[in-house]
């Protein structure tokens, strides 16, 4: 009994040893799989489009109710110690260090990581990948490695539009409706918020998410088993993983950023 | 001439598994240069997989598989898809690019592996698209073909850059009369005129023997019969008689690999 655990434990230690080095190859391959930038430039830029572009609705309009929900609360908690004005510099940090990137990045996984997924594995299940490879074309520089860095890239654009969004949505709800005074909202917000503690981490965050989002999408992706039901695993598996990834990295660079370690 | 100068293809005691199942078992296979070479045999032998081994998509567990001179497990990647830019494959399932046009399919290898001027690139797709009949349908997307013509513009892809080896996965499958007719002499011409070496895996007989200088009969992981169209068609083995003429009993397994019908019938609901 014990040693059969230990044996399923073991073998289940090595299979996903395995494919963390498989995926670690493959990722390796595609990130030095771009000299020719005439032919890829286009490509990248198409990817950016269905990556980053078509993201925009859902993280300016999660971003938007999310600064709303975050001045409500934080007024409310406020005015009791009779310190609302202190309101914009809440929700400035409360975005720029943490919602904003991670937020966004949970956002960004179960949108574009999931269609990347499945959209490679489909690309796969067609033969397409094996077409491309009979023409004498890579398919990690074509296909994959625009994917990725088309993540890479958006990623900490779409958490800084999300973080801008909220705080303007935070000003909608205290400034206008709730009567916070605007200039104290806004000096407030100036004078707490520094570039390189606050924006620049939130940022640095949201490019390790887009990287980790984009690697588990597109590993899944092409990996995947060749069917219906492998690409709807792999689909959720993407999710799953990226979301898991986002929460537990988060984590790590907060301790590192703001624990004082 | 030595036999490598004759041969495009040389495959020699070539094994292969799949999981534990036996694909291929010692086999030896001469694609001859400018020659149009037809691989038969039942459904589900391994002749798709035979193209694949050919080029490169998979590799054997034991054996060589010599391409132009070079054993293809030993190539690296580069090596390898040079050598495919010299190689055309028509899928058995199209495998069209499906975010692109018809138009921008057959482009695709122009694209990637020439410096052709956009007019010259748009004449040579549009010729390519001619003779397969499909000139008209260039700005159809591949999701609004038929099966049929989605194939045949697979096969124009598959032919852009003038390869020197081109290998037809069921070049005929799905097509009316008219279609299988063109198809067959636009390989034919192909192979003629610009001195291609070609490789036809197909289950038509009559064409495939119409149009093959050669033809290998594989079965049960085994090269079962080999000659000139008329050997094969004439031979006087009974597991290539019943392949030839399509007889159902006979020493040719239809089936899968199974129990007999009435044990397993018989053994009911576990
Ligand atoms: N990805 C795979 N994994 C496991 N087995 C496979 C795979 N692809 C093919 N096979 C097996 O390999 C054998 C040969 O397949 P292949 O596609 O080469 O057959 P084929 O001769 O081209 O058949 P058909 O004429 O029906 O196209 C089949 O029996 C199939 O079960
Ligand atoms: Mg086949």
């Amino acid at each position: 009994m014990v040693i059969q655990a230990l044996r399923r434990i073991g073998s289940k230690g090595v299979s996903f040893l395995e494919t963390f080095g498989a995926s670690g190859m493959f990722l390796f391959q595609s990130l030095f799989a771009m000299p020719n930038v005439r032919n890829n430039f286009p490509l990248l830029v198409k990817q950016i489009y269905s990556v980053g572009v078509m993201s925009l609705i859902i993280i300016m309009v999660s971003g938007f109710f999310i600064g709303m929900v975050l001045a409500l609360q934080g007024y409310n908690i406020l005015t009791r110690y009779g310190s609302e004005q202190a309101l914009g510099q809440l929700v400035s940090l409360t975005l720029l260090r943490e919602l904003g990137p991670v937020v966004a990045a949970l956002l960004f996984a179960g949108r574009a990581g999931s269609a990347l997924t499945a959209e490679i594995g489909l690309m796969k299940s067609t033969e397409q990948i094996a077409g491309l490879e009979m023409i004498g074309v890579d398919p990690l520089r074509r296909v994959i490695a625009p994917r990725f860095w088309a993540g890479v890239i958006c990623m900490p654009v779409l958490a800084i539009i999300f973080s801008s969004v909220g705080i303007w949505g935070a000003s909608l709800v205290g400034v206008d409706w709730l009567g916070v005074y605007s200039g104290s909202f806004w000096a407030n917000m100036q004078d707490s918020v520094q570039f390189s503690d606050d924006v620049l981490n939130g940022v640095i965050k949201s490019i390790a998410f887009g990287f980790v989002i984009t690697w588990i999408a597109v590993f899944q992706g092409y990996d995947t088993e060749p069917t219906s039901e492998g690409i709807g695993q792999a689909t959720t598996r993407t999710v799953v993983y990226a979301s898991l990834a986002i929460l537990g990295l988060d984590f790590i660079l907060t301790a590192v950023m703001f624990g004082d370690l | 001439m030595s036999d490598s100068d004759k041969n495009f293809i040389e495959v020699r005691d070539l094994t292969f598994y799949r999981g534990d199942r036996v694909i291929y078992q010692n086999v030896n296979l001469d694609i001859p240069k400018g020659k149009i070479t037809a691989i038969m045999g039942p459904s589900g032998t391994g002749k798709t997989t035979m193209l694949r081994l050919i080029g490169g998509q998979l590799k054997p567990d034991s054996g060589t598989v010599k391409v132009d001179g070079k054993h293809i497990p030993n190539l690296t990647r580069k090596e390898l898809f040079a050598l495919r830019s010299r190689m055309g494959m028509l899928f058995q399932s199209g495998a069209l690019f499906t975010d692109v046009s018809v138009f921008e399919n057959v482009a695709f290898p122009l694209r990637v592996h020439t410096d052709l001027p956009e007019d010259m690139i748009r004449d040579v797709v549009l010729m390519k698209l001619h003779a397969v009949g499909l000139r008209g349908a260039r700005d159809l997307m591949p999701n609004e073909l038929s099966g049929g013509m989605a194939r045949r513009v697979a096969l124009a892809r598959a032919i852009a850059l003038d390869p020197d080896l081109v290998m037809y996965d069921e070049p005929f499958a799905g097509q009316d009369p008219v279609a299988m007719g063109v198809v067959v002499q636009l390989i034919r011409l192909l192979n003629d005129a610009l001195g291609h070496t070609s490789i036809i895996v197909s289950h038509d007989v009559a064409e495939t023997a119409s149009i093959a200088d050669y033809i290998y009969v594989l079965a049960d992981g085994e090269v079962i019969g080999q000659g000139t169209p008329d050997e094969v068609l004439h031979s006087d083995s009974p597991r290539l008689k019943q392949f030839m003429q399509g007889l159902p009993d006979g020493p040719v397994p239809f089936h899968f690999p199974a129990r007999d019908l009435c044990d397993d019938l018989l053994a009911g609901v576990k």
